[in-house]
């Protein structure tokens, strides 16, 4: 049955504070604390969603987390086949990355080559002693061994579909919504 | 962008892309591993029909450090110096499978000749052709003066208000042209200062303003001043009776360079004729720009490079070819 | 030969007239005419010029025939309504002796198109030192009356004023191609706003005006003639016409090129538009309109100058100078002093045949279209609108600055002292085949 609905919404605004809150405990608890963890948006919404995350887990754990921005840009698999992309800045923070916990952040997981791109960049720039995915959206369809270590939702979608994360601070509204 | 031919013809917002492009290259040349993979599997040509060791070097180490191979043609002793004509040698690279080709050549006009001739598919980028144009020189300039005024927060910000004399030999200067059509898009003031015999006979549609003495041009205090190197042989055509007397006059001495004001940025495309149009002083001081201007040249070129190469170019506009 | 009559054709654009053509000559003008056993071409709407004369024209041979021949541009100057060509000297080996000029008489009689007319040069080589043998061109079969070093400048004062007297003996006129080589070393296009901008070096008005006002003193000093190539500058036409009116004696030439394109086309390096003297400003195309208009300037000549590919199809410094221009010269003037009403058709006879053959003291070309005169004559029509294309080039070479741009106008018919070289917009294969009177 194929849809013509005028966008649907999956996530509303306290739908993803609390996904965000719940991401913020669930990575204070499998790397046992705060300690040495840098976490990295990937531009432009994985930005403001790392800029959360680092606040919650400055309050959760007491302690200041450092937050950047990994731009990927320079790395993607498929620049010849789309017009030319104008790329981000890469904001890593003082202190780098080797030794630390890198965690990851985006707003949507889909074929996964995204995060791909990011793995080859955080290569080029140092050696972090582990690297984390963290994810708002995870709608299915990977095309490469990528998996989430957190997830706000899972969101089974059909491929045609368009899943837009929309943000306060990007946007003037917080919501998820699907469309045919 | 299809092409990079000319600031001449380089929208505002273009111009600020390829220049915050190149704040993005700039900051992987500090980290440990200063390569990108982006343009892997790309050619580039480097099609130097002029000497010019440092440009070629530059484009070379652009082209590499986002991972595109390099191939150098130079024209002394192959076979165009034998006579082949620049459509044998533009047809014959195509057939190798360039997929940029930077061309420099003597004749003004030869890199358009080249983009619209329909003889090769590949993109072209003006390393310098004759007296007209020397684009990316202008970009690495306007660059330089963008990091020096506002460092970091360089992104996205033109050069509106900023003051800039450029000083030498007008007439014969590609860096020139390309400098004053670039500096006006972003919205710069800039005055040319030279013996009226290197001042073009009619520059009524230059967005310039004239002066012959440098001195008066100096206590107008220039944010940033800009000395184009000095061709002897310009002395045998009767531009200018001697060297001693060009330098006297137009030449940035330590007395000049202390009658700018402290913060004025001292600039030269290279290589420089110390003592002649510039003096050590001013070459080696704080304030010379000279040494981040090859710096911010690597940066530019990948930002060009990038801006060429990276994106699909079957949908770029056709239009731009037709003679 | 049978005689053919032409019907209903507007001589010098007025009334439809008839003529019949008999044996080479134009038998009979009137209207209503008949001849028995004539072949009739039905010229309703076409304009009856006498056959075109183009005082300058370059034909490349003996010595650069990959560009042109005397037979190629002896084609292409019929396909553009034209019966006789003054061909200028600077072929390899230069014209410049008797011998030269009489190989380019008969190379051009073998032909059969066009009256081919030998121009010798002023200095031996055209080097501009010593002066060629002007005397024995002028006595040779090929009676050479104008002189020139066309595509360099008779740049010594000297030598300019010896060469003025000299051709008076014997009638003749030198055609100076005023450059002064010292301030148009190594130029490229006209100075001003656009070589500024291009980077190019640029060819000042004043270096082609310098010598024009120094020739028409010489020239009214020693009392000779004196004629101007290829006049392209507002400044030019304001010296002629002062000398002019000091009662000098001097007559000058226009381009139709020069009476239409600008120096704007030079943006973007199409070595089409290479030509010297260069392209100019939109109010040097004005001036040499009017120029044109108002008699200051006394002819139209193509300057035809063909080029082959390599020497154009490469970096603007790397071309040669020069357009080929005898096949769309007639549609070049029609579109700017016709329609614009500049000049009538009247005027067009006169600018584009009977004065250059005056000029150049050939009183068997441009003559009238009247009864006993030689049957050389175009028949044109001026109401089609059309493309310039490859195919309306006849010659050798391709290089015409006006391909792809819409012309009005059409030759239908060109007829050479009574043997058709065009006919209905065809330019005959060869004129061998044509029985000679």
């Amino acid at each position: 049955m194929t849809s013509t609905e005028s966008p649907r919404t999956v996530m509303h605004a306290a739908d993803i504070a609390r996904a965000l809150t719940r991401i913020s405990h669930e990575i204070l608890e499998s790397n046992k604390g705060p300690d040495d963890l840098v976490v990295l948006g990937i531009p432009t919404r994985g930005v403001t969603l790392a800029e959360r995350v680092g606040g919650l887990l400055a309050e959760i754990s007491g302690t200041p987390v450092p937050v950047g921005a990994l731009d990927v840009t320079m790395y993607r698999d498929d620049l010849h086949r789309n017009p030319t992309r104008t790329p981000h800045p890469t904001e890593i923070p003082a202190g780098g990355i080797d030794g630390k916990t890198v965690v990851l952040v985006d707003d949507v997981l889909f074929s996964g080559r995204s995060i791909r791109a990011a793995l080859d960049a955080l290569n080029d720039i140092g050696r972090p002693a582990a690297v984390r995915l963290a994810i708002l959206v995870d709608r299915g369809h990977r095309e490469l061994p990528i998996r989430p270590d957190f997830v706000g939702k899972n969101l089974p979608s059909a491929r045609a579909e368009r899943v837009n994360v929309r943000l306060i601070e990007n946007d003037g509204v917080d919501e998820v919504t699907i469309e045919s | 962008m299809r092409h990079l031919l000319d600031t001449k013809h380089l929208s505002r917002e273009d111009a600020l892309r390829i220049l915050d492009v190149a704040e993005d290259m700039r900051d992987t040349q500090s980290r440990e591993v200063k390569k990108l993979p982006t343009l892997r599997g790309k050619t580039v040509v480097n099609l130097f029909f002029e000497d010019s060791t440092r440009t070629r070097i530059s484009f070379e180490a652009a082209a590499k450090r986002l991972s595109a191979d390099v191939i150098n043609f130079s024209a002394k002793g192959s076979s165009v110096s034998k006579g082949e004509s620049l459509q044998d040698t533009a047809q014959t690279l195509q057939a190798m499978g360039a997929d940029a080709v930077v061309i420099r050549h003597g004749a003004s006009g030869a890199p358009q000749t080249l983009a619209t001739s329909g003889w090769i598919t590949a993109g072209v980028v003006n390393a310098g052709d004759g007296t007209h144009e020397h684009p990316t020189q202008a970009l690495l300039d306007a660059f330089t003066i963008r990091r020096r005024r506002f460092g970091d927060d360089s992104r996205g910000r033109d050069l509106a208000g900023v003051r800039v004399a450029i000083v030498g030999d007008i007439l014969h200067s590609r860096v020139a042209r390309s400098n004053v059509w670039l500096l006006h898009t972003l919205g710069a003031d800039v005055t040319i200062v030279a013996p009226p015999t290197l001042i073009p006979q009619d520059l009524s549609a230059w967005p310039v303003q004239v002066a012959y003495d440098l001195d008066d041009a100096i206590a107008a205090a220039p944010d940033a001043i800009m000395m184009l190197r000095i061709q002897l042989e310009r002395m045998n055509a009767a531009y200018f009776p001697t060297e001693r007397e060009y330098s006297r006059r137009w030449g940035l001495d330590a007395t000049r360079l202390r009658a700018l004001p402290e913060g004025s940025i001292v600039m030269h495309p290279g290589p420089m004729n110390r003592g002649l149009e510039i003096s050590a002083d001013a070459a080696d001081s704080p304030q010379s720009t000279v040494l981040e201007q090859v710096a911010n040249g690597v940066s530019v070129r990948m930002a060009a490079l990038y801006l060429l190469l990276a994106g699909d170019r079957s949908d770029t506009n056709a239009q731009e070819d037709a003679r | 030969m049978t005689a053919t009559l032409i019907r209903g054709a507007m001589l010098n654009g007025t009334d439809a007239t008839d003529l019949i053509v008999d044996d080479g000559v134009i038998a009979e003008v009137g209207t209503g005419l008949s001849r028995a056993g004539a072949t009739v071409v039905d010229a309703a709407g076409l304009v009856a010029l006498p056959g075109l004369v183009d005082l300058h024209t370059h034909l490349r041979e003996p010595g650069y025939e990959a560009s042109e021949t005397i037979l190629t541009g002896s084609r292409a100057a019929a396909a553009g309504g034209y019966t006789t060509v003054f061909a200028m000297p600077n072929t390899s080996p230069v014209a410049d002796t008797a011998g030269v000029v009489e190989q380019e008489l008969a190379l051009g009689e073998a032909a059969g198109y066009v009256h081919v007319q030998p121009i010798g040069a002023v200095t031996v080589g055209q080097k501009g030192e010593r002066l060629a043998e002007l005397g024995a061109m002028a006595s040779s079969r090929a009676r050479v009356r104008v002189f020139s070093d066309d595509g360099f400048c008779v740049f010594d004062p000297l030598i300019m004023r010896r060469a003025l007297e000299y051709v008076k003996a014997f009638d003749g006129v030198v055609a100076q191609h005023a450059q002064d080589p010292r301030l148009t070393e190594g130029a490229q296009m006209n100075e001003g706003t656009v070589s500024a901008e291009l980077g190019l070096a640029g060819w000042p008005a004043v270096a082609e005006e310098s010598i024009i006002a120094r020739d028409v003193l010489l020239a009214e000093h020693v009392g000779s003639r004196l004629h101007v190539c290829h006049l392209s500058t507002a400044g030019s036409v304001d010296i002629i016409r002062w000398a002019k009116k000091r009662g000098v004696n001097v007559t000058a030439e226009v381009t139709p090129h020069h009476l239409l394109l600008t120096e704007e086309l030079v943006r973007g390096y199409d070595a089409r538009f290479k030509v010297n003297p260069p392209l100019r400003r939109d109010e040097d195309v004005q001036a040499v309109r009017e120029g044109l208009a108002d008699g200051t300037i006394d002819i139209v000549a193509t300057d035809h100058a063909p080029h082959p590919d390599e020497a154009k199809s490469c970096e603007w410094q790397a071309a040669a100078n020069g357009m080929v221009g005898l096949e769309s010269a007639l549609r070049v003037v029609q579109q700017t002093m016709v329609d614009t009403g500049l000049l009538d058709w009247d005027d067009v006879a006169r600018v584009m045949s009977a004065a250059p053959a005056r000029i150049g003291r050939l009183d068997t070309a441009g003559t009238p279209l009247v009864a006993g005169a030689p049957a050389s004559f175009t028949l044109y029509d001026p109401a089609p609108v059309r493309t310039f294309a490859r195919a309306d080039l006849h010659g050798l070479s391709v290089n015409s600055p006006y391909l792809g741009r819409e012309l009005p106008g059409e030759v239908r018919w060109t007829v050479f002292r009574g043997r058709t070289t065009v006919a209905d917009g065809v330019v005959a294969a060869s004129m061998d085949a044509e029985a000679r009177a």
